[in-house]
Parts: C-alpha cells; structure tokens; sequence
C-alpha cells in the first residue's frame, strides 16, 4: 500500500540519474570498443596501425615517427590511457623533437593532412545536425499526421493512397528520390537551387538549398513513421481506456488528440531513438546526392583517401550523438510514460 | 531407483493398449504425490549489475499428499501461488527448495531427460483454451503430438487412438482434421483435455480448467471431468479461484494464503466448520445465488483491503493483518498446519470451530478491531423484510415443497451459521456500529 | 414497480410509439447489428425493458448474447471505434428521463455521457489511461461537465476517493493506475464514473476481474452507493450470484434477445425458461448441499450470424420435442406473462413449464 508515492519528483530524478550513469558507462564501452577497432583489430589482422593512420606510401622513417607519437610501442592499457585522455585535456604527440599538440577534445590527428580532427568535424558536423534535425521534424510532422488520417479514415480512398505512397517511400533508396527531386525541382522547374550555401553567408540561401535534401530524407522516414503510426493508432483505438474516454462525454477530438495520441507517441518514440543513430547513415547518401559538407562526405572523402582518423573521429562523434539522442529519448519516455519511471 | 522407473516406462505403453478405458494405477487410497517443504522464489532484479534486491515468495513452504484416485482442490485468492505450486508438481518449473515425490520417487531435481517418463503420468490442463493450442495444428496433431513426443504408437495407431480420445471427451472423431479456431471455447477445452489425456496419466493437474468458459458449458467440462474420474481411475488436483466449482469437484481442499497453505481439510468439513478464520471470510464473500438469501446475510464477513504483497509478507501468521481475531502471537509466531481433527488440518492461533490453540493471548491487535466490517441487516425495516422473506420461502406451496430437501440442507446451514456467530461472540469481535 | 406491468405490456409486441414513457428508461425494440464480412452480426435484436430510478435491473447472458452491446446501445457508444469499419447499425427507442436517444442529436446524447448516465466496466487496469494521474482522469471527468477551475474538481475527486473508500485519498490522487491493486482500481473506476451523480449507472461486469473477497466489497459498495444516489443502475453479468445480490429485476439475454424478465424472486424460484433453468442448473452453488451431478446446457451459444429461426434456444434446449399446441416451430416466440411482471418467451405452454419446473428441475437444484 505504499506504493503511492513511487512516481513523485524523486522517483524521476532517481530514473533520470540512472539513465545518465548509463549513458556515461555506455560511453566509455563505446571509446573503448572504437580503439579496439582502429588500434587493435589491425595488429591482429596482420597490419600496422602506423601504416594505416600515415598512408601506404609514406616512407619508413615517417611511420616509425607515427608509431613513436602514437605511443604504439607502448602496452596496450597505456596506448588506451593515452587515447583516453586526450578526448577531455587533449594529447601531445612526440617523436623525437617532433612535437605534434592536440588539443582538448583530442579526437585524434591526421598526421597526413598535419590537422587535428577535431576542427574538421566542428566544421562538418552543423551541416549533418542541420540536416538531420530539419528532415526529423519534418518526418515527425507529416509521417504521424499522415498515420492517424490513415487510422481514422482507414480503408478509406486516403488510407489506401497514403500506405501506397509510404510502401513505396519505404522501398525507394535515397539516391533515387534524390536525384529524382533534383532532375524535377532543381533542373527541371528550375525551382530550388541544388547548391548549398553557408548559413553565415545567406540564410536564405541556406534554407532555399537545404530544402530538398530535407524532403529527400525526411520523405523516406516520413514512410516508415506513417505506417507505424497507423497501425499503433488503430491498436490504441481499441483499448477500454479510450472507451472510457468517450463514455465520460469527452469530445471525440478530445478523445483522440489526448487520450489516443499519448499513448501512441510512446512505440513512435522508440523508432525515433533508434532512428536518429541510423539517420547518420541515410545523411551519408543525401550529403553526396545534393553535395552537402557533412560529416557523410567527410567520411566518403576519407574512406578513398585512406585517411583512418577522420573515420576514427567521425566514428567516435556520431557515437556519442546517438548516446545522446537515445538519452533524450529516454527522459521523454519517462515523461510520457509513468509506469517507465519506476523500472 | 531408475531401474525401477525403466520397468514402469516399459509397462505404461502395455497399459494404455491394454484395455482402453479402464486401467486403475495405483490401488485408491495410495499416497501418489507427496509435497514436503515446497518453495518457490522467484529472485527480483536490479540495477546494472542485476543484484538480487528480493524475491516473489510465490509459494513458501507447503506439505501435502494426493492420494491416489482423489481429487484434490487447490483455492485462494490471485497472487496465493496456486498456479506457480501446479507448475512446481508438474515440474514445469523448477522448485528453490522441497521435494516432490510421485509414487515415492523424488522427481525434484529430474533432468529433461529423466523427467521424460514422468511427463506421461502427469499432465496438466491449462485455464485458456484459447492460447493453449497451437492455431497451425489440426486437432489431430494437436492431441496426438503426446504419442510422438514420448515416442509411443499406441495399438491401432495414433490416428485411430486420437479419434478415440476425441469421442471420450465428447468430440466427433470427424473433427479430426479441423483447427481450433473452428472451435468453442468448451470444445477447445474439451481438446485440452483430449491431449492431457492421450498417454494414459495418473495424476491431472488442471490450473483453472472451467474459468474461461461460460457457465453453461462449464458445467459440461466439470461434468466431463468427473466422468473421466471415475472411468479412468485419474487422481485430480484442480487449481482454481472459484470456490463453489472447487467444492463440487474435489475430495479435499487446501486453501492457500501468501503461500502457504492455511487449511487443509475433506470437503464436507471445510465447508461446513471452516477452522482458518480466512477460509471462513473467504466462503462468506461468494455471491449466494438467492436473492432471497441478499437481505438476511449478517453473516457475511468483509475483509477490509488487499492481499499484501507476497515479496514481503506479513511476519507470523500472513493473515494477521485483515484477521479480526489477530492477537499479539499471530504477529510473532508462524502457526504450524496442524491436524485438530480427523481430517481437517489448519495453521491459525485461534481458529474457528475448534480449540483456541493461544488461550492466553487475548488481547486483539488494533489493527484486528477493524479489520472486517460486518454487512449486518441495516435497519428494523429491512431485518423484518427478511424474516418475511424466509417465511414465505417456507409457505409458497408450489416449488418449495420440491425443493424441501435442499432447503432443510439451508435450514442446517444456517443454524451452523447461527452457531458460528455464538462462538465469534465469546471472543471480542467488532460487532456491526 | 406498479406502473411497470403497463408498460411492460407493450413488451410483448413491438409497439411503434414515440410517447415519451413514464418510465426513467425505456428501451423499446433494441436492434444493435454489425455487419462484417462473413454476414450481419445481430448482438442485439428487438430488446424491451424499463427501468426506474433507484432500482437495480440485472442483465444475465453468456458471452455473445448481447448484454454487453445493450449497455453500449445505450450509452450510445456503439459505433465508437469503428473508424472505416462499416458502422454499426442500431434501431429502435431508448428513453432516458423523457429523450429518446437514438434520435437525438449525438451532440446531446455526448453530453449526456458521464453527467446522466455512466459506466463501470470489467477490468479496470485496461479502462484506466495509464499515463493519468487517476485524479487527472477523475478531474477530467468533472470538468467536462462542470464549468469549475481545477483546484475545485481536484477536491471533488479527493471527495469521491474517500467516499468509495480509497484510504489517504489527498496521497492517493496522484498516484497511476498501475499503483492501485486491482480492488482500488475498481473503486477508483465507480469513483469517477460517480463524480456527476449521474441517474443511470451501467456496470459492465464490474466484478469479474476481481478476487472473491474485493468483489464482496464493491458489491457492498455499489449496493450503498446506490441508496445513496438513488440511482438506477444497470448490472451485466455473466455470474447468478452477482444479480441475485444486486437486482430487483433481471432480464436474461439469449442470442440477442431477452427471453425471460421479471423481479428478482421470480426468476430464481419459478423460472419459467429452459434457458434459465439451464443456468441455474449448471451452476454448483455454495448455499445448497452438494448435488451430486450438475445438469449442463448442452452445446454450444449460437452464432449470432446464423441465430436458429424460431426459438434460439432450440437447438439445445432439452424440451424441444415437447408436443406444443397450434405453435409454428420457425416462429420466434414472444415474451408472454406468465405471473405478475414475469415474461418468458417460450412455446412451451405455461402449464407445461410449470409442471416441468416443479417435477423435473426443481428437485435436482
């Protein structure tokens, strides 16, 4: 019987400091599970690190000099203590007389391009941001207000031309409805420049280019968000509590728009969460469809460059996003949903 | 010891293809399973390292023997461990401390393996007949798929033997080929029961098997049952909340709280001379299917609130926090289930019907004084209402004169009731206010 | 209860009156049909009763003969949820206080929801939201149809919490559903059903998810509240015992339609139905020495698809081929009296039925 006060304040500061230490804990896995990947797969493939990190045609004495700053003679706990640290007081890396410094947060150094990573993914990252979070709101918008139309008027004209327009959102890739948006809006009509423009230099600009990259990407979740909110909507429609609702003399608005609605948002918020960490993969394809500076570009310029610590660097910062975003997701949960609190 | 369970595995398939329908076990009257000690936590776990903070004390110690040919019936309220204490002797889970013997071989701690030839003389029907069956599977799959599991061919094959089962519950052997969803919700229990018993088991063990079905065909399944009883020679332990299909079925009762079992005890004295005050309320809350009966109930005991939680029970008697007779002991001291009379044992300092087991302590708990709230005949009005009723009751010539058999039974009952409510009015009980 | 036997006349044939009845309710000639893909499901076909304030009518039925659909017919919420399906078809009168309310604009009858009339249903865990506060839901309740701020509503639904008997009810309005056992819930559930005093109260198996010893207690709780309120109150249930300790009347439903109705007595001690001599029959009973068989109904309910012509119950009532006089066997029988405000609607002479009952039945119960 006294249970009543469990989901008080304390009770959600009590979850909220649990997901924050499991977020914290969740973040060193991850460091470390990314070192492993980048330090010490290679050494057991066969392959030096150094080689890796200053390209194949380096020549010995600067590998030596990579594997020296590196501290790649080192034990491995050391090598981990090092990358460790430079994420949060920065790194210096020393061969000789040759001192390289980095910065704090150190996510590493291309010695190739003789720059810290860190910069390079400030520069890119707003882009990738910009674009994810422009395409989520319009995918949460249209996708869950496409879904409970469908709910209500299902098997209705609109239901069944909505779930054939998400089927084949769902099925189309990116690149084809990208450059199908190009060829029709940009060089067809003439109607949107496929150009980006820096948001400093023009934000009208900026806004006018990222425009079809938005609808590009959002077209694609928009499809998936409709059909899952449909089919959850058409569940929730059928609980004893929205008969209740009604049987209270609610209006049926009412009904819908608050009992039914929050109910739903719960499985739409879970799709989101893991939505947001997948995103980064469909913005890869989108940045080189419209020719976006993101981070996927970054990437896709690393990968033929065979420069490793920008892919180490991308890699680490689109981990800690989702670590993030899932955190955010979870303090909503725990909004939405009270019983949550108390697990 | 597995030698000898060789030698029964080999003799069962001989039984069941001997002759059909009659084969008697074990003599009646044998001890066939015997619980001794029974437990069963289940652990609860948190935070990241998934540390034992608890456990679900879903059964908590309990003793008792089936003998062979008898049923068995196991009441209490949800959250009592009746069904977790039918999946600890079926060995469909796995008990944390105790044993179960089955004809006087520990199958507590069996393998998979070794279990295997125990699974054939027990089996169990589940409460819903809705998502106990496979929707894929015919009938024939469905009842037959014991056979192959256990990998016995009955004589004429198990095709023939499963349309013979299926007549033996009252099923046309057509339906053979049919899936459940072409089914009743009596029907599918019928096939529940069809299943449960293709190999021939000794002892059934049904959680619920009536209380998903309406009353109508209720009546058909627990008639069935019967049947099968006494054409089969089965032993029975029948779980269920309803008390009135329980005394109808069983031979002896056991009546579970927080598990532990608080009384056990042959039917016919456990409801007419309840000992365990519990048993008592619990008998006085069913709805009595009289409406003349409604006015004149100031027999009826209310018990105030909820079963605790059984992650934490109450210390001593578990029922000392919704009992009216609670006193200092009951909260200190666990009464031990003991036999104050040929055949009826119960766990309680104070019980009804026998002996104050605690004379010396009797000063209530406080929390005893309202612990129950008396639906005493409210106004003058109302007891002079009911007593016209009971009058009539005797006078309309038409019916009542069929039915004076049963409404002397009423007449006994209520001056047992009468009694009862002397006795409770020596000890100091809250009387309605 | 006098003026009922008047009313009660015109249950025996389906009388196209739109008179404003005397009674508080009165539902005439209830239809409730669906139609879906294998046929038209009628779940409630041509029901009549009345019901006065401050008196208790109990509905008894097995699963699918409509009692459920009834209550829903009646708090017109029917169609609710049925979005793209094809809409429910309901016909007939229902009068509540002097509205007819199928006719009635649905605006209104909406209205009506919750302040006249309000419901209790089955399982209180699933007809509760479970991301309200149960004081947000009691709030919500009273605030559709009370123009009051929300400090007021809140000390109303503390109000009602300590009136069903929810203990610390100032702690316990802010707990969730899934905080409450099932009885609190349940208590919860009457609670705000109550908040507007309605004058019709509909509980839908209000004890069925319950233990025995918490469904005493809301039995004794309804049963108080209802002297309190004066209401009248509507009990469905599928358990003898529960109607016998509520009701003053009780209809039971067969296949869609009522086939015996009268006060309570009658109905448990000259039921003049074989359906109800079924149940009775099938029911092991606590108040009695032990029988040593029950007497089933065989088979099984009927589809409501395919609902045998004539009687419904005919396919499995025991007394089919009992010779009857100048009946044609495809034609459904009507509820006729056979005593004082007590309809049956069976073939069967009275005499026969009477003779039946006392010989046959009566003795083995």
């Amino acid at each position: 019987m006294a249970r009543g006060t469990a989901a008080g304040p304390r009770a959600v500061l009590a979850y909220l400091i649990r997901r924050l230490f499991a977020a914290a804990v969740m973040l060193v896995v991850i460091i470390l599970v990314v070192f492993g990947i980048f330090f010490l797969v290679p050494r057991w493939a066969g392959v030096d690190p150094a080689t890796m990190f200053v390209g194949k045609q380096a020549d010995p004495a600067a590998i030596e000099a990579v594997r020296q700053k590196l501290g790649l003679g080192e034990p491995i706990f050391v090598q981990v203590w090092e990358f460790f640290k430079g994420l949060f007081v920065g790194r210096t890396y020393a061969s000789g007389g040759d001192v390289t410094n980095c910065a704090a947060p150190c996510f590493g150094y291309s010695f190739r391009n003789e720059q810290a990573i860190w910069p390079v993914l400030t520069d890119r990252f707003p882009v990738t941001l910009a674009l994810a979070l422009g395409a989520a709101v319009l995918w949460l918008i249209f996708g869950v207000a496409a879904g409970v139309l469908s709910a209500l008027k299902r098997g209705s004209l609109w239901d069944r031309g909505a779930m054939i327009v998400a089927l084949s959102g769902v099925s189309l890739p990116i690149y084809f409805t990208g450059l199908l948006s190009l060829a029709i809006f940009s060089y067809g009509l003439g109607w949107l420049d496929a150009q980006y423009v820096p948001f400093a230099e023009s934000p009208t600009g900026w806004f006018g280019g990222m425009i079809l990259p938005w609808v590009t990407l959002a077209f694609l979740y928009a499809a998936m968000y409709a059909r899952i909110t449909r089919a959850t909507m058409l569940e929730i429609l059928g609980e004893d509590y929205i008969r209740t609702a009604r049987a209270k003399g609610l209006r049926e608005p009412v009904v819908i728009g608050k009992h039914a609605m929050r109910s739903t948002m719960t499985p739409i918020l879970t799709m989101f969460g893991m939505d947001l960490g997948a995103l980064i993969g469909g913005a890869i394809l989108t940045e080189t469809t419209f020719s976006l500076p993101g981070l996927g570009q970054a990437v896709l310029t690393a990968i033929n460059t065979k420069d490793l610590p920008i892919i180490l660097g991308v890699t680490l910062i689109t981990s800690l996003a989702v670590i993030f975003a899932n955190l955010v997701v979870d303090l909503l949960y725990a909004v939405i949903d009270p019983r949550v609190r108390l697990s | 010891m597995s030698e000898n369970a060789e030698d029964k595995a080999v003799s069962i398939p001989a039984q069941s293809t001997g002759s059909a329908t009659l084969t008697k076990n074990a003599a009646p009257g044998e001890t066939l399973l015997k619980v001794t000690g029974l437990q069963k936590h289940f652990p609860i776990r948190k935070g990241l390292l998934q540390r034992q903070v608890g456990a679900v004390r879903a059964v908590d110690g309990i003793d008792f023997e089936v003998k062979s040919g008898e049923t068995l019936g196991v009441v209490g309220e949800s959250g009592c461990g009746k069904s977790t204490m039918g999946r600890l002797i079926t060995r469909l889970l796995e008990p944390t401390a105790g044993t179960v013997e089955f004809e006087g071989r520990d199958i507590t701690h069996l393998g998979v393996g070794a279990m295997r030839p125990m699974r054939r003389d027990v089996q169990m029907i589940f409460q819903d007949p809705y998502s106990s069956l496979n929707p894929r599977h015919t009938i024939g799959t469905i009842v037959g798929a014991p056979f192959k599991l256990q990998g016995v061919t009955p004589e004429g094959g198990i095709k023939k033997e499963v349309q013979r089962l299926l007549s033996v519950v009252g099923l046309s052997p057509e339906h053979y080929n049919r899936y459940p969803h072409e089914f009743s919700g009596g029907q599918r229990q019928r096939i529940g029961i069809a299943r449960a018993l293709a190999l021939n088991p000794k002892l059934v063990v049904a959680d619920e098997p009536v209380s998903a079905l309406d009353v109508s065909i209720q009546a058909q399944v627990v008639n069935l049952l019967d049947d099968l009883q006494q054409e089969l020679g089965l032993t029975y332990v029948i779980i269920a909340h309803d008390l009135s299909v329980v005394r109808h079925v069983s031979d002896r009762i056991a009546v579970m709280y927080l598990g532990k079992i608080v009384e056990l005890a042959d039917r016919d004295s456990l409801y007419k001379a309840p000992m365990h005050p519990y048993t008592k309320a619990l008998m006085s809350a069913v709805p009595i299917p009289d409406p003349r009966r409604r006015s004149a109930k100031s027999e009826r005991i209310l018990l105030k609130g909820d079963v605790p939680s059984p992650i934490s029970p109450p210390s001593g008697c578990r029922f000392h926090t919704r009992c009216w007779k609670a006193t200092e002991i009951c909260k200190t001291v666990e009464p031990p289930l003991l036999e104050l009379k040929p055949g009826q044992q119960v766990a309680c300092h104070h019980p009804e019907n026998a002996e104050d087991q605690a004379p010396h302590d009797t000063v209530l708990l406080t929390a005893a004084r309202d612990a129950v709230e008396l639906v005493a005949v409210g106004t003058a009005a109302e007891l002079a209402e009911a007593e016209r009723a009971a009058a009539a009751a005797t006078e309309e010539p038409a019916d009542v004169a069929k039915t004076s058999g049963p409404e002397a039974g009423n007449a006994g009952d209520d001056a047992a009731a009468a009694a009862d409510a002397g006795t409770e009015g020596e000890s100091p009980e809250p009387t309605e206010k | 209860m006098t003026e009922l036997s008047k009313s009660g006349a015109a249950m025996t044939e389906p009388v196209k009156d739109s008179r404003p009845p005397s009674a508080f309710l009165e539902v005439r000639d209830l239809k409730v049909h669906f139609p879906t893909d294998d046929g038209l499901v009628k779940s409630v076909d041509g029901l009549n009763f009345t019901l006065e304030k401050g008196k208790t009518l109990g509905i008894v039925g097995e699963s699918g003969s409509g009692k459920s659909v009834t209550s829903l017919g009646i708090m017109g919420l029917h169609t609710a949820g049925q979005y793209g399906k094809r809409k429910a078809q309901i016909s007939g009168e229902i009068w509540l206080d002097g509205t007819e309310l199928l006719s009635a604009d649905p605006d209104y009858v909406r209205k009506l929801r919750g302040r006249e009339m309000a419901m209790i249903f089955q399982d209180p865990l699933s007809a509760l939201h479970p991301y309200y506060t149960i004081g947000q839901q009691i709030v919500e309740a009273y605030r559709i149809h009370n123009k009051v701020d929300k400090k007021t509503a809140r000390r109303r639904a503390v109000e009602m919490l300590d009136r069903v008997g929810i203990p610390q009810p100032d702690k316990r309005v802010d707990s969730y559903p899934h905080e409450f056992s099932g009885g609190m819930r349940q208590r919860a559930m009457i609670a705000m059903s109550l908040v507007n005093n309605p004058e019709l109260l509909i509980a839908d198996e209000p004890t069925t998810a319950l233990d025995v010893t918490v469904q005493a207690q809301i039995l004794d709780l309804i049963r108080d509240l209802q002297k309190e309120f004066g209401s009248a109150v509507i009990v469905i249930t599928h358990d003898l015992g529960v109607v016998a300790e509520l009701s003053d009347d009780i209809l039971v439903m067969y296949g869609g339609r009522c086939i015996e109705r009268g006060p309570a007595e009658k109905v448990f001690y000259e039921p003049r139905h074989p359906y109800t001599w079924g149940l009775l029959g099938s029911m092991p009973r606590l108040d009695r020495e032990q029988t040593e068989r029950l007497i089933p109904v065989k088979g099984s309910p009927p589809s409501l698809i395919n609902i045998p012509s004539g009687c419904a119950f005919n396919p499995r009532c025991p007394y089919a081929d009992v010779p009857k006089d100048n009946v044609t066997r495809t034609v459904r029988p009507e509820l006729s009296e056979v005593g004082s405000q007590h309809w049956a609607a069976c073939h069967m002479t009275q005499e026969q039925r009477e003779r039946i009952w006392i010989e046959e039945i009566a003795p083995k119960l």
